[in-house]
C-alpha cells in the first residue's frame, strides 16, 4: 500500500549490496580482489544482516519479540553442515571426526541423502517450518505474548543447546562439526570459494530486504502493522490473526533458517554455541539499535554492532558483554528507535518509548 | 413487526466471586437504536464484550438472528456474521493510514476479494460518512481524540454491518462534535439493522435512542423510552439522581 521510490533508503541499500557483490566477483582472481580476510568478513556479516532482517519482520512489523532467533540459524548451520560432510565424504572420502570420535562405522540413519544439496536444502525448509509453526501455533493459540513469548524463545534455544551438546544425538555434540572440504564439488577454501560464497550471502540479502520490502508494503503488511498496534480490534473486525501471525513467525524462521546455511560455510564449523542465548539475545541488539520496523535499521544495525564486536574482540576482548549491556541500555532508555531517532534529530520520542515498553513490558491474557 | 436482532438470554459472566452480569436477559430488534445506560461498573462492555466473543459467559447465551449462538463463536467468526463493534477506549491502530482503515473493515480477508473501483467507491462513501475525507492518507496516530472515535465508527461501519456496537462514543468530544455524532448514529439507522449505544451523556441518549435499558449490577433495572426512563423512581435513585 505505501510506494517505494529509486532513491528511498530501502532502494539505494539493495543497489550499494549489489554493487559490492558485483565487484568482488568482478574483480575475483585479479591483482585488485579484496583480501581473503576482508571478503570473508563482508560475506559473514551479509549472513547476520540476513539474520536480522528475520527478526526485524516479526518484532519490527507484528511486535512478537523472539529472544531465541539463533534456534532457527543453527537449523540452517546445521543442515548446511550436514549436507558439506555427507558430500565432502562421498567426494574425498573424509571420515568426520565425530564419527571417529564416537567410534562409529557409519553415519546415523537420519544422515541419508544429505549428500544432495537440494535434499538438504528441502529437508531445512520443511523441518524449520515445522518446528516453527508446531511451537507458533501453540503459543499464539493459547494467546502467548508480549515478555512470556520472549522468555519462552530463550527457553527454547537454551533447551536446544542442551540437546546439541550431547554427543550422543549424530551432530556433533559437544565439538560439533567442522573439517568441511568440498561444496558443490568445488573446492573449499579457496580464495574463489570465499569470493562465491560472500557474493552469495550478499546477493541472498539482497534478495530478502527486497522482498520484505515488498510483503511490509502490500495489504498483507498492513494487516501484520494492525496485528501489531491493536491485536484485539483487528480480531473484532474478522481477521484470524492467530494465522496471521503464524505465517509471519514461520517465514521469519526460514529467514533466520536461511541465513545459518549462508554463515557456517564461510567459518567452517558449526556447534552447540550458536544455540546459546546471548546469540539470540546480540540478534534483537543488532534490530534494537538499527530501529525496529525499517528494515534498513536491522542491516545497519548488524553491520555496526559486529563491526564493533569484532574490532574489540582484537582491542579489548573482556569489555565486550559491558559494551553490549551499555548499548541496551541505552536503546531502551534514550533510542528507543534506535539510530532512526538519530537520523531524525529527535533525541527522546515518548511515543517510541511507551512502544518498546509495550512490546517487552506488557502480555494480554 | 420487528424481527430480534440479538436475544441476550440468562447470561451470567464472573469475575472471581463478582457477578459482572447477574441471569441478565435482554432483546434487541432489527430497526431500531438501543442505548444501554447504568452506572460505571453496572456490566455495559461486559455485555457488548460478550456478545463479540471475547468474554466467555458462565451462563446463558445469546442467539443472533434468531439462530446463531454466538457465545461458542471466536471473535473473528463473530465479526464475519455480521456484527462489528465500536470500543470504549478508541481502539485504532496508530501505524496505519485513516485511509488503511476503511479498507481492511471494508475488505476482510488477508488477499482483496472487492475488486479495485468497488473497493474505491465504498471507501470513499465511508470516509465521506464519517467526515474524514480530509484526512484519508494522514497517520491515525496523528489524529484528534474525536477524529479517532470517529475513524473507528467509520472502520466498523465500512462492512456494513447488521449489528453495529458502539460504547461510549462522544466520550471526551466537544459539544459540537457530539451534536454531529449524534446525527450521525440516526443517519446509521436502517431497517435491517440494529445498533446498540452504550453512553453516559443523557442529552445524547435521548437524541439517538428508540429504546433504553438501564443496567444495575448487571441486570436490568429498567427498559422503556427515555422519558419513562427519567420518570423512574428507582432509575433516578441508583443511577440519574447521583
Ligand atoms: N477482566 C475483568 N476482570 C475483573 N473484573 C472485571 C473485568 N472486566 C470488568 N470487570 C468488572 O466488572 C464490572 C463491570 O465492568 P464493565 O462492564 O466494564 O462496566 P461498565 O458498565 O462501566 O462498562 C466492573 O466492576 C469491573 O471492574
Ligand atoms: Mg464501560
Amino acid at each position: 500500500m505505501s510506494r517505494i521510490g529509486p532513491t528511498s533508503p530501502i532502494a539505494l541499500l539493495i543497489g550499494l549490496i549489489v554493487l559490492v557483490a558485483a565487484v568482488m566477483a568482478g574483480l575475483s582472481g585479479t591483482e585488485l580482489a579484496l583480501s581473503r580476510y576482508l571478503a570473508n568478513a563482508i560475506g559473514q556479516l551479509a549472513a547476520f544482516a540476513v539474520l536480522a532482517i528475520s527478526l526485524d519482520l516479526i518484532w519490527g512489523y507484528l511486535g512478537i519479540l523472539s529472544l531465541g532467533h539463533g534456534l532457527f540459524f543453527a537449523l540452517g548451520g546445521y543442515f548446511i553442515a550436514m549436507y558439506l560432510l555427507k558430500h565432502s565424504f562421498e567426494t574425498t572420502g573424509t571420515v568426520p571426526d565425530f564419527l571417529q570420535f564416537m567410534g562409529w562405522k557409519d553415519f546415523p540413519f537420519y544422515w541419508a541423502g544429505f549428500e544432495f544439496f537440494p535434499y538438504a536444502l528441502i529437508a531445512a525448509v520443511v523441518a524449520t517450518t515445522l518446528i516453527a509453526g508446531v511451537f507458533g501455533y501453540v503459543s499464539f493459540r493459547s494467546r502467548v505474548g508480549g515478555v512470556y513469548f520472549a522468555i519462552i524463545t530463550q527457553a527454547l534455544v537454551y533447551v536446544a543447546m542442551l540437546l546439541m551438546f550431547r554427543n550422543d544425538t549424530g551432530f556433533g555434540g559437544n565439538n560439533g562439526m567442522t573439517g568441511f572440504t568440498v561444496l558443490l564439488g568445488w573446492p573449499m577454501g579457496t580464495s574463489g570459494m570465499i569470493t562465491a560464497l560472500a557474493v552469495a550471502s550478499l546477493l541472498v540479502l539482497a534478495l530478502v530486504l527486497a522482498g520484505c520490502r515488498w510483503l511490509v508494503g502490500s495489504r498483507f503488511g498492513a494487516l501484520m502493522l494492525a496485528t501489531r498496534d491493536d491485536e484485539t480490534r483487528l480480531r473484532t473486525m474478522g481477521y484470524e490473526t492467530v494465522r496471521l501471525k503464524l505465517i509471519v513467525w514461520c517465514l521469519s524462521a526460514v529467514i533466520a533458517m536461511l541465513a545459518g546455511m549462508l554463515y557456517v560455510p564461510q567459518v567452517g564449523i558449526i556447534n552447540p554455541r550458536v544455540l546459546s542465548p546471548e546469540l539470540s539475545l546480540e540478534i534483537a541488539v543488532w534490530v534494537a539499535i538499527g530501529g525496529r520496523g525499517h528494515l534498513v535499521g536491522a542491516v545497519v544495525g548488524a553491520l555496526l554492532v559486529n563491526a564493533v564486536k569484532f574490532w574489540l574482540s582484537f582491542a579489548a576482548p573482556d569489555i565486550w558483554p559491558f559494551i553490549l549491556s551499555g548499548l541496551i541500555v541505552l536503546v531502551v532508555l534514550v533510542f528507543p528507535n534506535g539510530l532512526m531517532d538519530l537520523a531524525k534529530f529527535k533525541l527522546v520520542r515518548p511515543m517510541g518509548a511507551k512502544r518498546i515498553a509495550a512490546d517487552i513490558g506488557e502480555a494480554r491474557p | 413487526m420487528s424481527l430480534t436482532a440479538l436475544l441476550v438470554d440468562g447470561l451470567t459472566v464472573r469475575f472471581g466471586s463478582f457477578r459482572a452480569l447477574d441471569d441478565l436477559s435482554l432483546a434487541i430488534d432489527y430497526g431500531e437504536v438501543r442505548a444501554i445506560i447504568g452506572p460505571n461498573g453496572a456490566g455495559k462492555t461486559t455485555l457488548l464484550d460478550v456478545i463479540s466473543g471475547i468474554t466467555r459467559p458462565k451462563q446463558g447465551r445469546v442467539l443472533f438472528d434468531g439462530a446463531t449462538d454466538l457465545t461458542g463463536l471466536s471473535e473473528a467468526a463473530i465479526a464475519r456474521a455480521g456484527l462489528r463493534r465500536k470500543f470504549q477506549k478508541p481502539s485504532v491502530f496508530e501505524g496505519l493510514s485513516v485511509r488503511q482503515h476503511i479498507v481492511i473493515g471494508a475488505d476482510v480477508g488477508f488477499r482483496a476479494r472487492l475488486d479495485a473501483p468497488a473497493l474505491e467507491d465504498r471507501v470513499s462513501e465511508v470516509l465521506e460518512t464519517v467526515g474524514l475525507v480530509d484526512q484519508s492518507s494522514r497517520l491515525a496516530g496523528e489524529l484528534s481524540h474525536g477524529q479517532k472515535q470517529w475513524l473507528e465508527i467509520g472502520m466498523v461501519l465500512a462492512s456494513d454491518p447488521k449489528v453495529l456496537m458502539l460504547d461510549e462514543p462522544v466520550a471526551g468530544l466537544t459539544d459540537e462534535e457530539t451534536e454531529r455524532t449524534a446525527a450521525l448514529v440516526r443517519a446509521l439507522k436502517r431497517p435491517d439493522r440494529a445498533i446498540v449505544v452504550v453512553e453516559h451523556d443523557m442529552d445524547f441518549v435521548e437524541r439517538i435512542a428508540d429504546r433504553v435499558t438501564v443496567l444495575h449490577e448487571g441486570r436490568t433495572l429498567f427498559e422503556g423510552s427515555m422519558d419513562k426512563v427519567r420518570a423512574d423512581a428507582a432509575v433516578v435513585e441508583v443511577y440519574l439522581g447521583r
